[in-house]
């Protein structure tokens, strides 16, 4: 690709920074106890959380780093940090 | 009314885990939207989001130097109103680039009276060169320019008072907030961006890395620097605090000792006098802002 | 229409009929005429533009980033310290491809404190990557701001430019300038179309940063815009002449070089002295010639050798120093020649003020004949 002038890009392009190789504990989000809250989605460092159809919390694993806060701060104690097998 | 499901901030961004300014980046565009312009100092926040080709900017963003974001946002500010555009002018730079480097081009704009917001995201020092002091870091704080050892506890000096120093300017809002007031944060950006006239939030966006916490307390720790009364939510407005978030004050202590930039005042041995001198800065923020909700026993 | 005004006025009128959006400016001696006449024309609504009194000369070039960057004409004109003042923001501004004029009253650098012309402001700026025009008089002045605009903003170039006239000399000079109307200048500058813009409807990112897999490359090609900007400018100066009948189709400027053994090279208002001292020269029979730069960036490297082609002899006048080496002027010319057998001295004249006469001129050429220069010119040994 052909450099920009000035070294300006337009948006789209940090999705290719698959930041997930970054972790090494992994969120558990278990869908018991959550309270559908939002806390988790507004929070999280990276916006790497969704809300599906089924109206729970997922986090996309691509981006994800791992930092804990998503359970450290989930009211219900619905997510659960666990040490990741690669 | 802020849409809470806007995401403006892309995945992919290269801040450490449990970044602070990472969430406040999210929370503020959450509320500044879509029609806006945003110029960045330089800093981590810049340096995070912005590696050539990969912006994590979904709006438009602009950076040009560490000390000149609200003179780039003047020239861009007067350049709309000549084009008869609408979009919303606002700056987010560091505690850095605001207290210390930044301050001549801040006070000009500010005094000029452009129509734009100012968000100083204030990690407390500069993280990006790796957590070196600024005007913005509160005292006995050790940080790799003002380290505590044997002669000294750390910073020598408490935080400057930004927001007092942009009132006194005749800026008709102003307010300081923190990432772990999420609604509280963004309700205040909403009303600076909604008021005429060059206007200031501050966010308190504690830094895992700089002030050594595990990454998943970054919320935590903000909220014991609100209960502990030494980082005061409020607002101004034409140079009146109108609005305080009151708190059941805790000791200081509880917010120093999770962070190993206070370390030193617990470990070899507890050093009393310093941390009664920063309980005093807390009691006399108590007293400035009517801080303390009163506990009928 | 001719008439008889200062030189920061008639820059002032150029600036005026080039209509830009954003002018940011900060006072500074001898560039002051022209900010305070522009400012009263937006005051009296003779020009339509938002105009930032900034706090300083960093926040001025600042804003002009901004503004440009959000496709906005922009304008600002400095000196001496206040450009050095806007040092880092110059290389900010040519990286980030924003065209962005501004006039250069030239003044020496301070310590010690002087208020007084010489070159030295704007050369040490030249590898900012800002085009750099310098005018003889005041007509040149104001025409180079219609021809720098169309110039800088063509899209083969995207750089920003500095047209220097010389402070005092020709800042405060009353001569006669023929101000062209608006709907001259409008046929010939259209309105600024910007590459790209700050633009909510098509958000961009400006001013990212360049790891080491990048930086060298769009440093290359900042240069490229630079070697472009060469035949930009020569066909912006033809064309200028096509619609108000003063020539600019080269960057150089040969005067009475026909059969000349022995050439001056230089820029700026001196040149205007030169020539009048090569006519006594000639009538002496000295076969002296000149050949003036009108731009120092990009540096005319092809069209120089062209003009000095045949000569024995060159002498450069450099009304700046590159302390510890020579004036920046001669080491370009050296560059440009090496090789060819041509003598290359320099001379280091007019320093923070000092005049340089005719028989200075003479002087010169009488040294660089006799093989002797790159030295400092017309120093009073008495005080040394």
């Amino acid at each position: 690709m052909p450099l920009s002038v000035g070294c300006t890009a337009r948006p789209g392009k940090a999705r290719g920074n698959r930041t997930g190789a970054w972790r090494t504990f992994k969120p558990d989000f278990k869908h018991d106890k959550c309270t559908k809250c939002g806390q988790c989605i507004l929070i999280c460092p990276e916006g790497c959380v969704e809300q599906r159809e089924d109206e729970y919390y997922y986090p996309d694993l691509t981006y994800c780093k791992g930092c804990g806060l998503c359970a450290e701060e989930c009211p219900a104690e619905d997510v659960e940090m666990r040490k990741e097998e690669k | 009314m802020v849409d809470r499901s806007l995401e403006l901030f892309e995945c992919g961004h290269r801040a450490c885990a449990g970044c602070g300014p990472a969430i406040a980046a999210r929370l503020m565009l959450k509320a500044v939207g879509t029609n806006s312009i945003i110029v960045s100092s330089t800093g981590c926040m810049e340096v995070f989001s912005t590696p050539y080709p990969e912006t994590a900017w979904k709006v438009p963003w602009i950076h040009s130097l560490f000390e000149n974001a609200s003179a780039v946002a003047s020239g861009i500010e007067a350049a709309l109103k000549r084009q008869g555009r609408s979009e919303k002018v606002v700056v987010i730079a560091g505690d850095g680039a605001t207290f210390d480097i930044g301050m001549l081009c801040i006070s000009g704009a500010f005094e000029r009276g452009h129509d734009f917001t100012y968000i100083c995201y204030d990690n407390e020092a500069y993280m990006n060169t790796g957590i070196q002091r600024s005007g913005a870091t509160p005292y006995d704080a050790s940080t790799t320019t003002s380290p505590a050892g044997k002669r000294s506890f750390g910073n020598k000096r408490p935080k400057k008072d930004m927001p007092q120093i942009l009132a006194a300017h005749g800026a008709p809002y102003v307010a300081t907030a923190s990432i772990s007031y999420p609604a509280d944060l963004m309700q205040k950006i909403e009303r600076a961006l909604n008021t005429p006239g060059p206007c200031y939030v501050q966010v308190h966006t504690p830094c895992a890395t700089g002030w050594g916490f595990e990454s998943e307390q970054t919320m935590h720790v903000g909220k014991l620097a609100v209960e502990t009364g030494l980082w005061v939510n409020y607002e101004m407005m034409d140079g009146k605090v109108t609005k305080v978030k009151k708190v059941v004050r805790k000791p200081v202590e509880e917010y120093l000792k999770v962070q190993k930039r206070f370390r030193h005042l617990f470990k070899p041995v507890r050093q009393d006098a310093e941390i009664a001198t920063i309980q005093a800065q807390a009691d006399r923020n108590a007293e400035k802002f009517g801080l303390d909700i009163k506990v009928k026993k | 229409m001719l008439k008889i005004t200062e030189g920061s006025f008639a820059v002032a009128d150029a600036v005026r009929l080039s209509r830009p959006g954003v002018i940011a400016a900060y006072p500074i001696t001898p560039q002051t005429h022209i900010v305070e006449r522009l400012a009263e024309m937006v005051a009296d609504g003779e020009l339509e533009s938002e105009y930032i009194t900034v706090e300083s000369e960093f926040s001025a070039l600042s804003a002009c980033l901004g503004a440009s960057a959000a496709g906005s004409r922009t304008y600002s004109a400095t000196t001496s310290q206040g450009l050095a003042l806007m040092y880092e923001v110059c290389f900010n501004v040519a990286g980030m491809r924003l065209p962005i004029l501004m006039t250069i009253a030239n003044r020496a650098m301070s310590a010690p404190l002087s208020i007084w012309n010489d070159q030295q402001d704007s050369i040490s700026l030249r590898d900012s990557g800002w085009i750099q025009f310098y005018a003889e008089d005041n007509q040149e002045a104001t025409d180079l701001h219609f021809i720098g605009y169309r110039a800088i903003e063509d899209h083969r170039v995207l750089l920003p430019a500095m047209v220097c006239f010389d402070g005092y000399i020709l800042t405060h000079t009353y001569e006669p300038v023929d101000i062209p109307t608006e709907e001259e200048v409008n046929g010939y500058l259209p309105p600024f179309k910007p590459y790209q813009r700050l633009d909510a409807a098509d958000p961009i990112s400006f001013g990212m940063y360049a790891t080491p897999e990048y930086y060298m490359e769009f440093r290359y090609e900042i240069d490229q815009a630079m070697q472009r900007a060469n035949e930009v400018i020569i066909q912006a100066g033809k064309e200028f002449g096509e619609h108000f009948g003063r020539e600019y189709g080269s960057l150089v400027e040969s005067y009475r070089m026909d059969d000349a053994d022995t050439a001056l090279v230089a820029m700026g208002s001196v040149c205007g002295t030169i020539k009048d001292a090569i006519d006594e020269l000639r009538s002496e029979g000295k076969k002296v010639g000149l050949v003036r730069l009108r731009t120092y960036r990009p540096f005319p490297t092809m069209e120089l050798k062209k003009a000095l082609d045949g000569v024995s002899r060159v002498a450069v006048l450099d009304r700046n120093i590159s302390l510890g080496s020579k004036g920046a002027v001669g080491l370009e010319v050296k560059d440009a020649l090496y090789g060819s057998g041509i003598v290359v001295l320099d001379y280091i004249v007019g320093l923070g003020g000092r005049d340089i006469r005719k028989k200075d001129i003479a002087a010169i050429t009488a040294l660089v004949v006799q093989g002797k220069g790159d030295m400092f010119y017309g120093l009073r040994t008495e005080v040394l």
